[in-house]
């Protein structure tokens, strides 16, 4: 097929259980390969997305390479799609939003039980962390959202095959779950 | 501590109703209200201690932890604003050496902002122990700061920091000709009840507390309920920022306005009545305890009053910062001993009110009318106004104008004859009826008061040339968040949001879909809320956006989306504590072409 | 000749002194509520069951069913803003559905997935709650209280305590408990009180019963919250319903 449809996919602050989750739709990857091509994401080591259709973000914003990425596929992607909790609230890593940064990096990296060598990294090719973790939507505009902890391999599969047949994409009841 | 809350208890006749008064007594004392003291209200008043903790975190003038003991709270209304209290509050805090919302470290004073104290025409304004301020500048504030230093008694503290003034600049219909005491009672009793009832609908006197309900028809409703145990409530919590001109009818016609509740008494058959007096007027407390004994003493008031055994009688409850007890159904919860929380509809108060018994609530300029209609005649007062809104209406006037004060004007009067008389020039627009009423612009000022056209509760807050109109929506805006009673989801929640998406347009982070956004949780708010705050929180946003939609849009950038926060200032800590300050450690708020 | 209301077009019997939500359920018409449970004295808070009334916005829960109300329930408007209102409470909250014990059995959650909110559109506030924790057998996680009162009125009318309140204004509210401590273990709490087992979400949470029911076969994880309501109610089977409030059942057991 000439013209595939692109997808990049990547994870922010999240923990690849949504791309493990797509994985899950098995045999079908067959299928959608036919008519799908994959730019940036982990199963292609493309290391920049460009000119892509489809942009599925797993994860949520908690560090500045995280803002870089974001930015990114929003401009290479033509849709872009909020995939997964944290993505869309923050999810479990925002629940770290209820104690101050500089906390959290004592904790972490000077004062906490077992730290050696006290000190906060300071490498310049280290990203920075924000103060709070934020869902993708309050940094970028977002398209479409599949909500799950992760979402089933049914509900990347309904999406998907709804957007590549041209329907606007809907989720039904027994595809909606946050958990 | 023991002794001294059982003083109190004694005095309020173990009445959980009376949980407020109780409070104001032990806050003002303590200056906060101590954990003890909860306990030992609870076991007295047989009430759980929750109920004592959710009315004490309820109200603005209560807290559960110390503050100062000279508590000062500096008016955060806009046209306090106008007035440049922004700049006195920061300097006040200088020279106090304490910090906004905080306690100083040896517990002498605290400062805090507080919603419009109802000194518009008379600020920058604020109050200390809950004791209003006016005129404040700089010379004051160093004066405050002196005294609190030398810590002198409140009692020596100059009078002219506390001087009140009624600022009467044009009278009408009301304010031309008091009653004298007792005339409209005499003309009752000679008329007969029914027949003075026939008068105010004759009248067609209606509230003037917002809504404009028909007096005659509410008082008739409450008197025909079944129930014969009914009240009489007298709505002065004047809340509404902008509003000021119930404090000046009961500072000097407070007369007439309890003569207006004994005729609604006499008409509906109550034997109680109450006035709800905001906190903020505190300063008018003695004085109405004072004209109440007055009335007593000469029969005007009590058992058997004029000899016509009518019985009735007045009591007079403080309330303790919160607007949303302006609200009816809010405020009987208030009376009761409650937080504010407005009830669901029906049943009307008419119909159950106070104690759920029939209840009467109005507007204390709604009294004073009735009083004098009672003694005038219906035709009195409905040869004036228009054809929908009979008699005058009294404004408060603030802002920018050159005689801010009260003015009286028939119903039908164009605003821009009221902008003349009170001499405001170059005006940009006027919000009529305060945050929660309309904002109208200099096309519109062929407009008229009334209730067919621009209704107000009499808030008329002028802005000229050079004012910011977003500066004032978005104080509007941070009102209603701050006096949502948070009971309804669409108010407590949506008052917030529509601060931030406010916030975030007005500083700048705005983009496209913004205004849309804002527009559409505008909807949101007003549509679903579940009583007139939240229903009309969203007004201030509405009117000026269909008035201004370029002021808003201006504020936009030419992009598709932008974060509301600061994307930069959210790395800051991170930044500090790793020690960095390359570029790599720094955030564009907006993407700057990221393929370099 | 009973008297009657409509509800979008059908016709609906009632009593004196039904509100519309009781009318609407006995008839097996579903209107979203969370704050209300028909045991209960209706608070009409949440505003989840905002119905048009001749063309004025009402809470069913509270409003009383009158001759001649001629009432919309499923219009497109009011589920969208339904949705909003249920996202309002999402955000308002810390709602991490899976960290929660609740799930699946939720009904803020399962009101969401009713209709089909996937996204919380507005921003999140992340506010600073506590858990209490301090109770042998019951605890709260305040994260999750959406202020529907339900503790707070099961606790005073059926279980003859007070152990709980809702406290402070605006977006301040908070739930409090009846001890001079604040905790929840010093109230004269007992986990066989009703009020532990109404909260509609994972706010209050009895120990020791985690992950009994495993997620994915839980309440709303085979059946819509309409279905469930209108069951626990008494009122007409499902069957009734109209097709397209009768969601495939079938289709649910074999997912997930
Ligand atoms: C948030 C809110 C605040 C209000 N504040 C006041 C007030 O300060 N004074 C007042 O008279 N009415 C106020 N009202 C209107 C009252 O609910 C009520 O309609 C009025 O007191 C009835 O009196 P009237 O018929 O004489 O106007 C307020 C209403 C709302 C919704
Ligand atoms: S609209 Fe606002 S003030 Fe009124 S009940 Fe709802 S939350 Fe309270
Ligand atoms: S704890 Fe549960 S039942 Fe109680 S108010 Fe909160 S959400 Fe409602
Ligand atoms: S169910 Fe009616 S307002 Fe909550």
């Amino acid at each position: 097929m000439a013209n595939k449809i692109r997808v990049a996919t990547t994870s922010l602050a999240g923990c690849f259980g949504c791309h493990m989750s797509f994985l899950d739709i098995d045999e079908r990857m067959l299928q959608l390969a036919e008519v799908v091509e994959f730019d940036r994401s982990p199963i292609t080591d493309i290391e920049h997305c460009t000119n892509c259709d489809i942009g599925l973000i797993e994860g949520g914003v908690c560090n500045s390479e995280n803002v870089h990425v974001l930015r990114e596929f929003r401009n290479n992607c033509k849709i872009l799609v909020a995939v997964g909790a944290c993505a869309i609230n923050g999810g479990l890593p925002a629940m770290r939003n209820h104690i101050p940064l500089e906390e959290c990096l004592n904790e972490a990296y000077l004062d906490g039980i077992g730290v050696e060598n006290p000190k906060i990294p300071s490498d310049i090719e280290l990203p920075l962390l924000l103060n709070q973790v934020h869902p993708i939507h309050e940094i970028v505009k977002i398209d479409y959202y599949l909500p799950g902890c992760p979402p089933s391999a049914d509900v990347f599969w309904k999406f998907l095959t709804d957007l590549i047949e041209g329907r606007e994409p809907s989720l039904p009841y027994e595809l909606v779950h946050y958990d | 501590m023991k002794q001294f809350i059982q003083g109190i208890i004694d005095n309020n006749q173990y009445q959980a109703t009376h949980l407020l008064q109780i409070l104001r007594q032990i806050q003002s004392h303590y200056h906060y209200i101590p954990e003890d003291a909860i306990g030992q209200l609870a076991s007295l008043l047989s009430i759980p201690r929750t109920q004592i903790i959710g009315v004490v975190e309820f109200y603005s003038f209560f807290h559960l932890s110390p503050r100062g003991q000279y508590e000062l709270l500096i008016s955060d209304s806009i046209t306090d604003h106008m007035l440049g209290s922004k700049d006195l509050l920061a300097y006040l805090a200088g020279k106090l050496g304490v910090a906004v919302g905080e306690v100083s470290a040896d517990g002498l004073v605290s400062l805090d902002k507080t919603s419009c104290t109802g000194m518009c025409d008379q600020g920058p304004a604020g109050l200390v122990n809950g004791h209003a301020l006016t005129h404040l500048d700089r010379a004051a504030c160093d004066k405050i700061a002196e005294l609190v230093k030398q810590q002198k008694p409140l009692e020596q503290w100059p009078g002219e920091l506390f001087q009140v003034d009624d600022n009467i600049l044009k009278s009408g219909l009301l304010l031309n000709q008091p009653l004298e005491q007792g005339a409209a009672l005499r003309t009752v009793f000679r008329r007969g009840i029914k027949e003075t009832l026939a008068e105010i609908n004759q009248s067609g006197l209606r509230g003037r507390g917002g809504a404009g309900f028909k007096t005659a028809s509410k008082w008739q409703f409450c008197a025909e309920e079944a129930e014969t145990q009914r009240y009489v409530v007298c709505n002065a919590d004047e809340g509404e920022p902008g509003t000021f001109k119930d404090r000046v009818l009961l500072n000097t016609y407070a007369d007439q306005v309890f003569e207006g509740m004994t005729v609604c008494a006499a008409i509906i058959g109550a034997k109680q009545g109450f006035v709800y007096l905001r906190g903020e007027y505190l300063h008018l407390y003695d004085k109405l305890q004072n004209m109440l004994a007055q009335r007593r003493q000469n029969g005007l008031l009590g058992n058997d009053i004029l000899g016509e055994g009518l019985d009735f009688d007045i009591e007079i409850c403080l309330g303790a910062g919160a607007y949303i007890c302006g609200e009816e159904s809010a405020l009987i919860e208030s009376l009761e001993g409650k937080a504010g929380i407005p009830r669901n509809r029906p049943p009307y108060p008419v119909t159950q009110g106070y104690l759920g018994k029939p209840t009467v609530v109005n507007n204390v300029e709604t009294f004073m009318a009735a009083a004098a209609i009672a003694v005038n005649g219906g035709d009195w007062f409905a040869r004036i106004g228009t054809e929908k809104s009979n008699g005058s209406k009294i404004l408060s006037i603030s802002g920018d104008c050159a005689r801010p004060g009260i003015y009286e004007y028939p119903f039908g009067t164009t605003i821009q004859t009221i902008l003349n008389d009170c001499g405001a020039e170059n005006v940009q627009g006027v919000q009529v009826g305060g945050p929660s009423g309309t904002f109208i612009s200099n096309q519109e000022f062929g407009r008229k008061l009334a209730f067919e056209d621009l209704a107000t509760g009499g808030s008329f807050i002028i802005f000229n040339t050079s004012r910011n109109i977003l500066d004032m929506v978005h104080n509007f805006a941070h009102f209603f968040a701050h006096e949502s009673c948070g009971f309804c989801t669409p108010c407590r929640v949506g008052t917030s949001l529509l601060q931030k998406q406010l916030d975030k347009i007005v500083e700048g982070h705005g983009s496209a879909g913004d205004v849309v956004a804002l527009e559409e949780l505008c909807q949101l708010v007003k549509n679903y809320s579940h009583c007139g705050l939240g229903q009309t929180a969203a007004n201030p946003i509405l009117t000026t956006l269909e008035r201004y939609p370029d002021l808003y849009q201006n504020k936009l950038k030419e992009i598709s989306y932008e974060p509301g926060f600061d994307l930069d200032a959210a790395l800051e800590t991170a930044r500090r504590m790793a020690n960095r300050d390359d570029a790599g450690a720094h955030l564009a708020q907006i993407e700057v072409n990221e393929h370099e | 000749m009973s008297k009657t209301i409509t509800i979008d077009g059908k016709i609906i019997p009632f009593e004196d002194g039904q509100t519309i939500m009781d009318a609407a359920m006995a008839a097996g018409v579903y209107i979203p509520h969370l704050c209300h449970q028909p045991e209960f004295t209706p608070h009409g808070s949440c505003k989840l069951c905002t119905v048009n009334v001749n063309g004025r916005n009402c809470s069913a829960c509270t409003f009383p069913a009158l001759e001649g109300q001629d009432i919309l329930n499923e219009t497109e408007e009011l589920i969208e803003d339904r949705k909003k209102i249920t996202q309002m409470l999402f955000v308002e909250g810390n709602h991490f559905c899976p960290s929660c014990e609740k799930t699946g059995n939720c009904q803020l959650q399962a009101v969401a997935y009713h209709l089909n909110m996937l996204d919380n559109h507005f921003p999140l506030f992340y506010p600073d709650r506590e858990v209490d924790a301090s109770h042998a057998e019951v605890m709260i996680d305040h994260n999750r209280c959406i202020f529907c009162t339900l503790c707070v009125r099961a606790s005073h009318e059926k279980d003859g305590k007070d152990v709980f309140a809702i406290s402070g204004r605006g977006i301040h509210k908070h739930l409090i408990v009846n001890a001079k401590s604040g905790l929840l273990k010093d109230t004269d709490i007992d986990a066989s009180d009703q009020a532990v087992h109404i909260c509609p979400t994972g706010a209050l949470l009895v120990k020791r019963t985690g992950y009994q029911v495993p997620i994915g076969e839980r309440i709303y994880d085979h059946k819509q919250i309409d279905q469930v309501a209108l069951a626990a109610s008494g009122s007409r089977p499902v069957a009734a319903l109209p097709p397209s409030m009768a969601v495939g059942t079938e289709n649910i057991k074999h997912g997930e």
